[in-house]
């Protein structure tokens, strides 16, 4: 971009940022940087800038290129969850696209900063993410590339399991309790007048470990007690084979993919959001003359184009941007009956939508505001395969919502726990995974659990349901077998 | 708030994480080759620059949810009703690795390579087994080498490149890092040496049975060799002439077009090949001057009062040629050898090369059976 339009570019951003204020917006302070179409891809593929080097990384951009080159896909932005955030614009865009991706993501930037799920997200990531990078890198050198890599193959391959809510929890806390419990520190928690209450709990806790104890006798204490979804958490403290350096890696992929965990639960709001604010921070720039009459119709144009529903997905800029609207037309304009019987008053559109954004997650706003209106309108469904045609094969409001809700659960990917850490008396590992409808891939479980071994380092297995039965999946180093387990 | 441009270009990050990924496809290649090798849609790709490699072991597997059995949301125009068909497997057992969202179905990653990066993985070690340093050395190439850099020179070989990078040099001295205002100082020169490279000459007779008895799966493996051989000879050699002759009772010398697509009917005399193989021998390529390199592919379905003529003259070739391959492809019940084969099998010289193919998955052993390095191979004249 020449220097005078990167000097008319600061200018619009400049307006855009106090429009966005007006509009009661509070975003992070922003920096937006102009990088060549070959960075912005590789950031985008990476999900971070300088985050660490893997093959698969290599992969994702290779992709995101060569749909680029071949004009297939292109990306307008990319923003980050930091304080302050960054947000990287493409180079070869022209002064109006720009304008228009920066109104976006102050959309973003204020959702990171105020919306609810995204309070524990480190707000210095890309500082972190790279001080990862360098770990790895260190240990790259000192092991070895390829072994380091062989690792990673492993670690990323179970990725996803890991227990966003142990911050709700209070991960610290839990872990101060279990060696309380285990009489390895003394309470030292500050006294309180309800320390009695506490400590009706504490016995009533000691009465039941009691109890549980004598039904056990003579067997081995249950380990973990309680199933556990962080299975990365899992292998970190209780893998009986790893290195330091490696249980550091499984800690650096943990904490990066919590670090996205939110953005993946708010897709569909976080979208929506940028989407309803983008469109009304540039048409309120037309309205006060900032852009050309030509300027706005091409606004219109990218906004359309942006917002165009897919026939195999769900495109999550529409789909929450249609959403949001609805909620402030109805909380605008309330029924007579939601007046009475709510309570609710006219005009409370905007403070409802900046509540929702707030409070809600992806689950949350679609089962409460997915409404059997907007499925219809919409013209949503849930389709399957049938042979080799993928066919529509639900309509109804209620259970389409319910599908794209159920799809969404555990942000779409399948929710296992470490069932017990000494299965048999073996120290082989147990995990079960928590059916509620959907069978899983039989040929990447196999592939997947040939991993976790590669991490546990005995025989491990995994239950699940295929077919409406129950099965055992195992892997022993060796080979890969299956068990039907009695109902 | 702020709004920034800054260089990029020494970034490499991205680069060099996807040079891994390349990497780690050549290794996945390079195990694979047998079924790459046969692969229908590389052989039937002719002419392509890049064919796509189904390849299992770069997918990034996870616990995840059996597509095939998960229901996805999606969109209409508003008019869809339940039983609308909105998408199609594409065909069964090759699906493409879709966008995402857009193809949910069962996928196997699918690499993009060029057809010269495979063949230099498939003949990686193979070459022209027992060439011979020849008396008329036909194929004496003059390749250009470029083999310096000099400041003077023609016009004709500025070398650009290089040219730019003093100019931006001379000029980041003055504290403006770019490329403008070229002067005299700046231009670079190639400095090219002609080079000749001594070749041993050398013929490839591909003799392919077409009878009636040749069905889809022997034409397909007969195919998928010769495609392989002669990209092999085209890869590795500067200048191999290349006979082709296809045959049932009678045989003919007929062009390579028409040698891959062409197909016949009728008996088999096999004899009829070879006797043209010698006569073309005797007019053109005299074996004093020439390599010579008969294969010859059949499904071993011969009249049987051939086969003892068939033997004599598989001799008389041998006599003349370096190695002698036959390539005998038997499928399902007929997997016991022919009576043909069983009649070379009192040919005991060593340049005479048999293989028997029933698979796909064979036809890559069989080409390294023929072009395997031979320990004990004459030196070529290269």
């Amino acid at each position: 971009m020449a220097d005078s339009d990167l000097e008319r570019l600061r200018d619009r951003i400049g307006y855009a940022w106090e429009i966005a204020h007006e509009f009661g917006l509070d975003p992070f302070p922003t920096h937006f940087e102009l990088v060549p179409a070959t960075i912005m891809y590789e950031f985008a593929s990476y999900s971070l800038p300088g985050r660490f080097s893997h093959w698969t990384h290599g992969k994702a951009y290779y992709r995101q290129k060569m749909l680029y080159d071949l004009g297939l896909s292109k990306i307008y932005e990319m923003v980050v969850n930091t304080n302050p955030s960054y947000a990287f614009l493409m180079e070869m865009n022209d002064l109006l696209q720009n304008t228009f991706v920066a109104a976006h993501v102050f959309g973003h930037t204020d959702f990171f900063k105020n919306n609810v799920y995204f309070q524990h997200t480190s707000r210095r990531m890309i500082e972190r993410a790279s001080l990862n990078a360098e770990r790895i890198a260190k240990y790259e050198f000192d092991h070895g590339k390829l072994e380091v890599e062989h690792f990673l193959d492993a670690v990323l391959s179970i990725q996803e399991h890991v227990d966003y809510h142990l911050f709700l929890k209070g991960e610290d806390e839990a872990e101060e309790e279990e060696q309380l419990r285990r009489g390895e520190v003394s309470r030292t928690r500050p006294s309180t007048e309800y320390d009695d209450l506490w400590e009706l709990d504490h016995e009533e806790k000691e009465r039941r470990a009691e109890e549980e104890r004598e039904r056990r006798r003579g067997r081995p204490p249950k380990f973990p007690e309680k199933p556990q979804k962080d299975l990365l958490l899992f292998l970190i403290r209780h893998s009986p084979i790893l290195e330091p350096w490696q249980r550091d890696v499984i800690e650096i992929v943990r904490q990066e993919f919590l670090y996205f965990v939110p953005q993946m639960q708010t897709k569909v709001m976080n979208e929506g959001w940028a989407s309803i604010w983008h469109s009304r921070i540039m048409r309120e720039m037309a309205d006060r003359g900032m852009l050309s009459d030509a300027e706005a119709v091409e606004f219109a144009r990218m906004h359309a184009s942006v917002l165009s529903p897919s026939r195999t997905s769900l495109n999550p800029y529409y789909l929450g941007y249609k959403i949001f609207e609805d909620i402030e037309r109805r909380w605008d304009n309330p029924t007579r009956e939601e007046q009475e019987r709510l309570g609710r008053k006219p005009g409370m559109g905007r403070q409802k939508i900046f509540e929702v954004r707030e409070l809600d997650n992806d689950v949350s706003f679609l089962r409460n505001y997915l409404t059997k209106e907007l499925v219809e309108e919409l013209d949503l469904y849930l389709y399957k395969k049938e042979g080799d045609e993928w066919v529509i094969v639900e309509k109804n409001w209620e259970k389409v919502r319910d599908g794209i809700v159920a799809s969404m659960t555990n942000f779409g990917f399948p929710y296992i726990v470490v069932d017990d850490g000494d299965y048999r008396g073996n120290r082989e590992l147990y995990l079960r995974h928590l059916h509620e409808g959907q069978d899983l891939d039989m040929v990447y479980a196999e592939k997947t659990l040939q991993y976790v071994h590669q991490l546990w380092g005995r025989p491990v297995h995994l239950e699940t349901v295929y077919d409406g039965k129950r099965i055992l999946l195992s892997y022993d180093g060796e080979r890969n077998s299956k068990t039907t387990l009695e109902r | 708030m702020s709004v920034s441009q800054h260089d990029w270009s020494l970034h490499r990050k991205g680069q060099i994480d996807q040079e891994r990924h390349k990497e780690k496809i050549r290794e996945a290649i390079k195990k694979n080759l047998q079924e790459i090798v046969s692969e229908e849609s590389i052989i039937l790709s002719d002419g392509k620059k890049t064919v796509r490699v189904p390849i299992r072991s770069l997918e990034e597997y996870r616990f995840r949810y059996d597509p095939g059995r998960q229901a996805h949301a999606g969109q209409g125009d508003g008019k869809s009703r339940v039983g609308d068909v909105i998408a199609q497997e594409p065909r069964a057992g090759r699906g493409k690795k879709g966008e995402a969202g857009k193809d949910p179905g069962y996928d196997y990653y699918e690499a993009e390579i060029s057809m010269e990066e495979l063949s230099e993985l498939i003949f990686e070690d193979l070459e022209l087994p027992n060439l011979e340093q020849k008396r008329q050395q036909e194929l004496q190439t003059d390749a250009v080498r470029f083999t310096d850099i000099r400041k003077h020179g023609p016009l004709t070989n500025l070398d650009k490149k290089r040219t730019i990078l003093e100019n931006m040099k001379r000029n980041a001295t003055k504290g403006e890092p770019r490329f403008k205002d070229i002067k005299n100082e700046d231009l670079r020169f190639k400095v090219w040496e002609p080079t000749i490279r001594y070749e041993s000459n050398a013929v490839v007779i591909a003799m392919m049975d077409v009878s009636g008895s040749m069905g889809e799966f022997e034409k397909y493996i007969a195919r998928s060799f010769y495609f392989w051989m002669v990209r092999f000879l085209r890869t590795k050699y500067n200048n191999v002439h290349i006979v082709f002759i296809s045959h049932h009772t009678e045989a003919k010398e007929v062009t390579e077009e028409e040698f891959f697509h062409k197909g016949e009917s009728g008996g088999t005399q096999v004899s009829s090949a070879y006797e043209l193989a010698l006569q073309i021998i005797k007019e053109r390529f005299n074996p004093h001057d020439w390599n010579i390199y008969p294969f010859h592919f059949s499904d071993g379905d011969n009249l049987p009062w051939d086969n003892d003529r068939c033997v004599q003259l598989v001799q008389q070739l041998i006599e003349l040629c370096n190695i002698f391959g036959y390539g005998e492809i038997r499928e399902g019940h007929y997997r016991s050898p022919s009576t043909l084969m069983s009649a070379y099998s009192r040919i005991t010289d060593k340049k005479f090369v048999a293989v028997t193919i029933s698979d796909k998955k064979e036809v890559y052993p069989a080409l390294r059976k023929f072009f395997a390095r031979r320990g004990d191979a004459v030196p070529a004249g290269r």
